[in-house]
């Protein structure tokens, strides 16, 4: 299935700001990060079409998934 | 520490006096505003007129060696809002006021005749000095000139045309470490009512003051360690603020459909990125500004950055992402070219950069220019700052603005202009801009940490559920920061970091030689509030003025096509503690 992910901030030190790629079906949020070797310890906010996910949220093909550091400002 | 009141109305001219603190003895900040102005200022009084007051203290930890305590809070009626109003800055002047002994500066009365006045402060007291060659100046070249005469080592509290014309959006600048005058009292006109009082500029030179000592030294040196160690470590405080600024929100409120786009038409908006903190900080450093700054000393979190134009030439400090927002987005404006120049020219006119940005969209609105017009939106700042009847309208902020041109989608609480989250996606923060004693005000509870940043809990943005109780429990946390002189956004480390919190009750602790509890933090915040809506109350406020405008009950938005769903009798709650 293809999904498509955002990456923000510091993510995108030596990776990508977005891309849509080949998942398994059933890919969590986790196993995507893994992919990426981003640590749960660093993920902040993770939005799955608009809306808040947890780590072992299953994505369905044509998500878009952006993931984010612990950020905050205002 | 003492307090100080000028009195514009005595007969032969301002009249000095200096007087011991008395019933506000331990107060600082927002605490010694709110407190004097509810104590002391008709609630009916007209807000430009003789009975109101400007005060103007810095924080409970201000002028002392502790980092992040250098904001100040000027406190008066608002003329926009008719509520009590606190407007919080940072730069300079905090730091320096403190320094020389004052825990408030009060501006009284109200002057007879045309003149126009400088005060000065320094060691020796403070001199009233009549400058009529100032009129009409606007801030950039305003503290230009009077740097050749007070020179560098000194800070500016100053208002452009706009604070001299009483325009309700005005601001009050204060310059920041390199004596820009970047860093605004911005929000309920506080800025009119210092040109009320015919001020136009206030000069604080602490050369000869001293640090404030601390009741014990040593304890207060250990809490500060800690603190700064907290702040250094906290992911946001640490990294995220420093390395993009409060623009890194763009990116997160327009995935979580919260970026209120084309006067709060849609929640995401298609040029987002162009506006993002990611950009804006590449293209900061690419054009020898900088990404990273801070807005006064002894800030170590350092949010703030220097924007240059395309030639390298510094333009303006880097915008905020509320005024990202209102200039951009809000407008249908995805170039940061633009927004820096608005930002820019609303420094220096001295208005509220969101208030002229809400206004600007809900001029597009009511079709005056096309939303993603960049010149239009320009055009209409000039006309604020030349002071044409239009601009005079615009200058008078969003409610008047849609008043006049029959808008009936103006997005403001109590007459102020919301900011750049919309609470149809952010349940949360509708709660506090519905109910805050300020009008709308995000700062006042900010919601949005824990709705859609995940710092310090988390409810669901889309939800009523646990936002009543979360907006009442940030509403007293703010107070109190808002109180002590400390950046709100410490608020980031210490919602997380219980030792953080620990070494910020430690500080204020060893400073005044007391027992600081977490208890003693709920009761100041209290206290302010308390003192704040029975103000309100005298003023004529009632629970239905603690209501978001129909439209956020009326009309869905995407993308989760979903309406402001707290009922009346929730948001009625938020203050029964
Ligand atoms: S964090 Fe930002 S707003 Fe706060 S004191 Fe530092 S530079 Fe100023």
């Amino acid at each position: 299935m293809k999904i498509t992910v955002k990456l923000f901030a510091s993510f995108r030190t030596g990776r990508f700001e977005v891309e849509t790629s080949d998942y398994p079906p059933g890919t969590t949020v986790a196993e995507i990060a893994e992919r990426l070797q981003l640590t749960t310890a660093e993920l902040g906010i993770m939005l799955c079409n608009h809306r808040h996910v947890k780590l072992d949220y299953e994505l369905v093909e044509g998500d878009v998934l952006a993931l984010f550091p612990l950020l905050g400002g205002g | 520490m003492k307090i100080a009141r000028i009195d514009f109305g005595a007969a032969g001219g301002p009249q000095v006096t200096y007087g011991p603190l008395g019933e506000y003895a331990g107060l600082g900040g927002r605490a010694m505003t709110s407190l004097m102005v509810a104590t002391e200022v008709h609630p009916l009084a007209h807000a430009l007129g003789a009975e109101n007051k400007l005060v103007i203290a810095p924080g409970m930890l201000s002028g002392t060696t502790g980092s992040m305590s250098g904001r100040l809070s000027v406190g008066c009626k608002s003329p926009l809002t008719g509520t009590i109003k606190e407007s919080n800055a940072g730069g300079q002047a905090a730091q320096v006021l403190a320094r020389l002994g004052y825990a408030a500066v009060v501006l009284e009365g109200k002057p007879l005749g045309n003149d126009l006045y400088k005060i000065v402060i320094n060691k020796d007291g403070i001199q009233v000095i009549v400058d009529n060659s100032l009129k009409l100046l606007d801030n950039y070249p305003l503290v230009a000139k009077l740097r050749t005469e007070y020179g560098d080592k000194v800070a500016y509290m100053t208002i452009g045309s706009a604070g001299e014309r009483m325009l309700l959006a005005a601001s009050i600048a204060c310059t920041d470490p390199e004596l820009r005058p970047t860093r605004h009292c911005g929000r309920g006109g506080v800025g009119a009512v210092m040109g009320s009082k015919h001020v136009k500029a206030i000069i604080i030179d602490d050369a000869g003051a001293k640090m404030r000592p601390p009741k014990d030294p040593d304890a207060f040196r250990d809490a500060n360690r800690k603190f700064v160690e907290g702040l250094r470590k906290h992911p946001v405080t640490g990294e995220g603020l420093p390395a993009y600024g409060t623009n890194v929100l763009t990116n997160i409120l327009n995935e979580a459909g919260g970026y209120p786009t084309k006067n709060f038409k849609s929640g995401t908006y298609e040029g987002s990125s162009k506006l993002s903190g990611e950009a804006q900080a590449e293209l900061e450093i690419k054009r020898g500004g900088k990404a990273t700054h801070g807005c006064h000393r002894g800030c170590v979190i350092q949010c703030s950055g220097i924007y240059n134009d395309k030639d390298g030439n510094y333009l303006t400090k880097q915008p905020e992402y509320e005024t990202t927002w209102a200039h951009g987005g809000n407008c249908g404006i995805d170039d940061l070219d633009t927004v820096a120049m608005l930002d820019y020219m609303d420094d220096n006119i001295g208005v509220d950069t969101m208030e002229m940005g809400v206004t600007i969209g809900v001029a597009m609105d009511a079709g005056l220019i096309e939303f993603g017009d960049k010149e239009g939106a320009i055009r209409l700042v000039e006309e604020v700052g030349k002071g044409t009847p239009l601009g005079r309208v615009l200058g008078c902020g969003a409610t008047v603005t849609g008043k006049v041109f029959a808008v009936e989608r103006v997005p403001a609480v109590k007459d102020q202009a919301m900011a750049a989250y919309d609470p149809r996606a952010v349940q949360g923060i509708g709660v506090t801009y519905a109910t805050t004693t300020q009008g709308a005000d995000h700062t006042a509870g900010y919601a949005v940490a824990t709705n859609i940043l995940k710092v310090g809990g988390d409810v669901d943005p889309l939800k009523t559920a646990g936002q009543i109780e979360l907006s009442r429990n940030l509403q007293i946390a703010t107070a109190a920061i808002d109180s002590t002189g400390m950046c709100l956004f410490i608020a980031f480390a210490i919602m997380d970091q219980p030792e953080t919190f620990q070494a910020l009750l430690d500080m204020l602790g060893s400073f005044y030689g007391i027992t600081m509890t977490g208890d003693d933090v709920v009761a100041l915040g209290k206290k302010v509030l308390s003192a704040e809506r029975d103000f309100n109350t005298r003023a004529g406020f009632t629970k239905h003025h603690d209501r978001l405008p129909r439209f956020f009950y009326n009309e869905a938005i995407a993308p989760h096509n979903q309406t402001f769903l707290m009922k009346d009798e929730e948001l009625d709650d938020v203050f029964n503690w």
